[in-house]
């Protein structure tokens, strides 16, 4: 189990924990955390599970495959530390793991 | 006003299939949808990507299945509603009143949404002043180039719109090409292309900058961008073009009265219909207890649905199973012998 901490952008804090092997999405969707709208079902074909990391956890995280980047753009106000939250796999080095939502998905 | 047995709304997978089967039991059926292609999220997403779990094919790109399904429909002369979004949706004494927001109409006893995720629509510009400018001199999709001839275009993003707007636009204006990164993801001619044109002079490009904010009054004046380290340039520019791709919406099919989870529409697993008679949902936008997210799933539903529809659409006759290996009258609808 990892401990991820999802805020919203209104500040609002949502502190679960999600099993290992699952993805930070999955996470979110299986604790209903709003936000997070995962149209595609986390096939890296949408753009609606977008979270921005904290800074410090940015490099800690998986790595973005081929593909990400370019569903990235397709983002509402993608930064530098935007990532597909589909993307990123829940891991026990990921515990306390911090990523705030954007204003919307689409 | 088009008289029809079943409108099919959104032609994916799942609804070039389910109008075949409607086909096949002998009803009529026309097809809309929003996008300018047939294929839905299969073309407009993943053309290129291979799928690996479509019964009997044991791989196949977005781009191939389409044309296979659309192959599969050649028989059946169906006629196509493209770059047209369904707005209304009416009840009149028992039969379906169809609009399009291009103002084509229909009446039809049943209506099958297999709308995936909703209608594609432009991403936009977040920052409130652009609405402003939209479609005047702010523009997602470009119809007449020739407004921008001797000006200058700022165009936003990466991918093939992109960059293929701003190697033919140009030619007769001054371009500025703004990129959130460095790399773009459009074809690798396009891509080299740019840089030789911005070698020339010809593009100014700008990337790892986003637009921050627009500056005009009746027409735009500049826009500021800024980069990832926060520095912020201001650029002049006559138009802002932004080619961010499409993005899904629900749009309309939200305000028909149905029966709603979410973005997912219920419905019965027996005819696949929702709360409204003769309105069905499949594919990707039902929902039902343990409904999966599959092509092959959409297929199984549009099959069922069709089903349904011919006690609708011929309430005095009654529907008879058959096979396609050993059925004279389906064999003559698909003009075999």
């Amino acid at each position: 189990m990892a401990k991820i901490t999802y805020i919203e952008n209104s500040g609002e804090k949502h502190i679960v924990e999600v099993q290992k092997g699952l993805t930070v999405m999955e996470g979110a969707v299986a604790n209903n955390v709003p936000g997070i709208d995962a149209d595609c079902g986390g096939g890296m074909a949408c753009a609606t599970c977008h979270v921005y990391v904290k800074d410090e956890w940015f490099d800690k995280i998986n790595k973005k495959t081929e593909g990400e980047d370019d569903m990235l753009d397709q983002a509402y106000e993608p930064k530098k530390n935007s990532r597909l939250s589909c993307q990123i796999q829940v891991t026990d080095d990921i515990d306390g793991l911090e990523v705030y939502l954007p204003e919307k998905q689409i | 006003m088009i008289k029809t047995d079943a409108l099919v709304i959104g032609a994916g997978p799942t609804g070039l299939f389910t109008a075949h089967q409607l086909k096949l039991i002998g009803l009529n059926c026309e097809i809309v949808d929003n996008l300018d292609k047939i294929g839905g999220q299969c073309i407009e997403l993943y053309p290129d990507k291979p799928i690996y779990d479509i019964p009997a094919i044991p791989e196949c790109t977005g781009e191939e299945l389409t044309k296979n399904l659309i192959q599969q429909l050649k028989p059946f002369n169906i006629k196509f509603h493209l770059n047209e979004r369904v707005d209304e949706v009416k009840n009149n004494s028992g039969s379906w009143h169809v609009k399009t927001n291009k103002g084509t109409s229909f009446i039809t006893p049943n209506i099958i949404i297999a709308g995936g995720v909703g209608s594609f629509e432009p991403r936009k510009f977040a920052p409130k002043e652009c609405k402003k400018y939209e479609n005047k001199y702010l523009f997602y999709a470009i119809k007449d180039k020739k407004i921008f001839e001797k000006k200058t275009v700022t165009i936003f993003g990466g991918g093939d719109s992109a960059l293929d707007w701003a190697i033919e636009l140009s030619k007769n204006s001054k371009i500025n090409l703004v990129h959130r990164r460095d790399e773009f993801k459009g074809a690798l001619s396009s891509v080299e292309k740019v840089k030789e044109l911005s070698k020339l002079g010809n593009i100014n490009l700008f990337t790892k900058y986003q637009l921050k904010s627009l500056k005009g009054n009746e027409t735009i004046e500049s826009v500021d961008i800024e980069h990832d380290n926060k520095e912020v340039k201001s650029i002049k520019t006559d138009f802002v073009l932004g080619f961010f791709g499409l993005i899904m919406q629900l749009g309309p099919i939200a305000n028909w009265g149905l029966n709603f989870d979410k973005k997912t529409i219920n419905v019965d697993t027996e005819k696949f219909e929702t709360n409204q008679k003769g309105i069905y949902a499949v594919g990707d936008i039902c929902n039902y207890p343990g409904k999966l997210k599959l092509i092959l799933s959409g297929f199984h539903e549009g099959a069922l649905a069709a089903r349904a529809c011919f006690k609708l659409a011929r309430p005095n006759e009654k529907y008879r199973f058959e096979f396609t290996t050993s059925s004279k009258a389906i064999k003559d609808r698909l003009g075999v012998k």
